[in-house]
């Protein structure tokens, strides 16, 4: 790194006020926000809650990012074409799809095996962005739980019955493929 | 000398040459885009995409004169006072136009065309087309239909630039490709009854500048971003083409050609292109073995054995393979003569099939399937003062009894086999024998040491083909786990310190033998031509054909 890098951005320290300087000014004000916040927390708008006995409420599922699912269209049939676009897009590398040929005549080809490590995954959604068809989607299932490391790879099977157990609560995202939003 | 003058770049082209507009903008750094021109096939102009503006500079008032419309840059030759302007905005907007007018009946299925990320239209769409598309356009799949057994066609991502035609008919010399109907109905097709099947086929889906064209060896293995491609020599046959091998995590997905003027010009054959699959089969020699344990081995547990072995015969001898590097060959010939100065050397059984191919531009698959026979032969003559060929070194070692340890190198392909059971009856008889095989032989089955051999795209080092061309290149991927390559297994041996580098015993190779004086410098992506050296070296060289 060179210190004359037109990239670098030099910023000076802000000089302390008159304030700051004498210190208690800031030291209340400091603590005016904690007491705000015990005083909401003791009137009962606290925000965390006591899961498990607890379920904590997820305010729009169509933005929580959960457990993948990979859609069906009206067929039946997965809607995934095999692109790769999400394995691109993902920073985790935790998707792995072997595409084949498909024997459907509006569809090129088709995810022959499709596989989502949920360990491995960092649940930012960036598939969901990247999926040019709406076939992968996050749902706001959260409440994720395996025995071991092979069980939580998730392969298409499994992925579709995401989609079985989840797409009457949460419909399609897109509004042109049948989505709600 | 001419002058050719491009965007005010004044560009000077030879007396010989014969540049069109793309070219000479070329050697100024401007790239005009371009669909149906190629350089190895004939000019038809019909893409349009190069349109530029030029005109001629009077020599002696030095006026430009240009004219008014846009011409083909492909078409236009750079002589000397040509004028060319390639980014005015007439030029951009006629860009733009031939690109939208090449998408208003494009499909818009990239996320699963197989040529998304490598595709001309892509690329130029981001360069020089239109933000917004007027057209009212969804995205919709493309017809397919297959042309022959190598090729499948997506009828409507096709630009109709016609390259696939002209190659079929320029090179490959056989015509089966053909553009049926007209104007707005124009497809690419063949007769029915004579499907696409010359031996050059595959060439046309490198041709193809966007994903109409489809290689049915590579269609949906993997997208092309994900893969890594690295410079390498095909190892199918003496021809040695230049050619680029894809890998991702060390499995290769296709070949392609690299572009060597000296060598293949800009294509390889479908022999080349397709037959490196047994490079990952399963049946492969996976680590070494010694026939007393009859299983496999740790190299630790092989190596020094191997080497006591070696060292307790008065006498020892090595068969070089034509598939190994001249490093590799090298070295292994160092290390027999580090344990016996008078080593005999003498090269591997030659695979030939068929006869010699010719196509047009004179690109020719050689009948040696085998890609380093010219090199090896030198290592040994050059070392040994004779060239023993298989037959001749089988002679000497009838008659001689004394050699009691033989090391021998394979390395033929899958379907290939070198040794067969009476081949090398002689070397069985010796008390030990190493062999070095890609593939399991009845000899290699019969040796006291049964190594592995890495295939060519593991191979790092240079390759010396049929016409004294040394083409030097590293490793494309990585053998698979309990194979050493040569180059690292002689090294080892040799007791050298660090790890086997190709171009430390390239110059100690140019040093010792007069035949590769000139591949010491570093060697260029073409290559270098050893002919020179050797016709000065010739009167060592025994005629082994």
């Amino acid at each position: 790194m060179q210190q004359d890098d037109p990239c670098i951005k030099w910023v000076e320290e802000p000089k302390l006020g008159t304030a700051g300087m004498m210190y208690l000014p800031m030291f209340i004000q400091g603590l005016t926000t904690t007491f705000r916040h015990m005083k909401k927390s003791l009137s009962g708008g606290a925000v965390t809650v006591s899961y498990p006995e607890e379920e904590p409420q997820i305010d729009n599922p169509l933005i929580y990012r959960g457990v993948h699912r990979l859609n069906k269209d009206d067929q039946g049939r997965v809607k995934c074409v095999a692109c790769f676009l999400c394995a691109t897009a993902c920073p985790a590398h935790c998707i792995d799809i072997v595409g084949v040929e498909s024997s459907w005549d509006d569809r090129e080809k088709y995810p022959e095996s499709f596989s989502i490590d949920e360990l491995r995954c960092i649940y930012c959604g960036m598939c969901e962005e990247a999926c040019p068809v709406d076939a992968i989607e996050l749902t706001s299932l959260y409440n994720l739980t395996g025995r071991s490391r092979e069980e939580m790879i998730f392969d298409k099977e499994k992925l579709l019955s995401v989609f079985d157990a989840t797409h009457e609560a949460e419909p399609m995202k897109s509004k042109e493929l049948g989505g709600t939003v | 000398m001419g002058t050719v003058l491009i965007d005010g770049v004044e560009v000077e082209i030879g007396d010989d040459e014969r540049l069109n507009g793309i070219q000479a903008a070329q050697r100024a750094d401007k790239e005009v885009p371009h669909y149906c021109w190629h350089p190895g096939l004939s000019v038809v102009a019909s893409c349009r995409m190069c349109l530029v503006e030029t005109g001629r500079r009077d020599k002696e008032t030095g006026d430009i004169s240009m004219v008014p419309k846009l011409v083909p840059a492909c078409q236009t030759p750079a002589t000397d006072g040509t004028v060319f302007i390639t980014d005015s905005e007439k030029v951009r907007a006629a860009r733009a136009l031939v690109e939208e007018d090449l998408l208003i009946r494009h499909p818009i299925d990239c996320p699963i065309c197989d040529k998304a990320g490598e595709c001309h239209l892509q690329d130029y769409h981001f360069e020089h087309g239109r933000e917004e598309r007027r057209a009212d356009l969804q995205p919709f799949t493309s017809r397919r239909r297959s042309l022959g057994d190598t090729v499948t066609l997506f009828v409507d991502r096709c630009v109709m630039c016609s390259r696939c035609v002209r190659f079929c008919r320029e090179t490959a010399g056989t015509s089966e490709l053909m553009v049926v109907n007209r104007g707005t109905h124009e497809e690419i097709d063949v007769f029915p009854g004579f499907p696409l099947d010359n031996k050059m086929s595959g060439n046309v889906v490198d041709l193809c500048p966007v994903g109409a064209l489809g290689d049915k060896d590579f269609l949906y293995q993997q997208r092309v971003w994900f893969m890594k491609g690295h410079d390498h020599v095909c190892g199918g046959c003496s021809a040695g083409c230049s050619i680029r091998v894809d890998e991702n995590q060390d499995r290769i997905y296709r070949i392609k050609p690299r572009e060597n003027q000296q060598v293949n010009q800009w294509w390889i054959c479908d022999e080349g292109r397709y037959d490196w699959h047994y490079i990952h089969d399963g049946n492969r020699v996976a680590g070494p073995q010694r026939q007393a344990d009859d299983q496999a081995v740790e190299w630790e547990a092989i190596l020094d054995d191997m080497d006591t072995d070696l060292r307790r015969q008065e006498r020892i001898a090595a068969v070089l393979s034509p598939f190994q590097t001249v490093e590799e060959a090298y070295l292994l010939a160092q290390y027999v003569r580090s344990i016996d100065a008078e080593a005999l050397l003498g090269v591997g059984p030659i695979p030939v099939s068929g006869e010699d191919e010719s196509f047009a531009q004179n690109f020719t698959i050689r009948a040696e399937k085998c890609p380093n026979r010219k090199g090896v032969e030198h290592v040994v003559a050059g070392l040994q003062g004779e060239l023993l060929n298989w037959e001749a070194f089988q002679e000497k070692l009838e008659a001689d009894d004394s050699i009691q340890a033989i090391w021998v190198v394979g390395g033929a392909p899958l379907g290939s086999e070198c040794f067969s059971d009476e081949t090398g009856a002689c070397l069985r008889r010796r008390r030990t024998l190493i062999v070095q095989e890609l593939f399991p032989s009845p000899l290699w089955n019969s040796a006291d040491y049964q190594l592995p051999t890495p295939a060519f795209a593991e191979r790092a080092g240079s390759f010396v083909n049929c016409d004294h061309r040394l083409q030097s290149v590293d490793w494309a991927i990585r053998p698979p786990a309990g194979v050493y390559t040569d180059g690292q297994l002689y090294w080892r041996l040799l007791n050298r310190t660090g790890l086997f580098q190709a171009d430390v015993v390239r110059r100690e190779l140019a040093a010792d033998i007069g035949y590769f004086t000139l591949a010491a410098e570093e060697i260029p992506l073409d290559g270098v031509c050893l002919t020179l050296n050797h016709l000065a070296t010739e009167s060592t060289m025994v005629d082994s054909a």
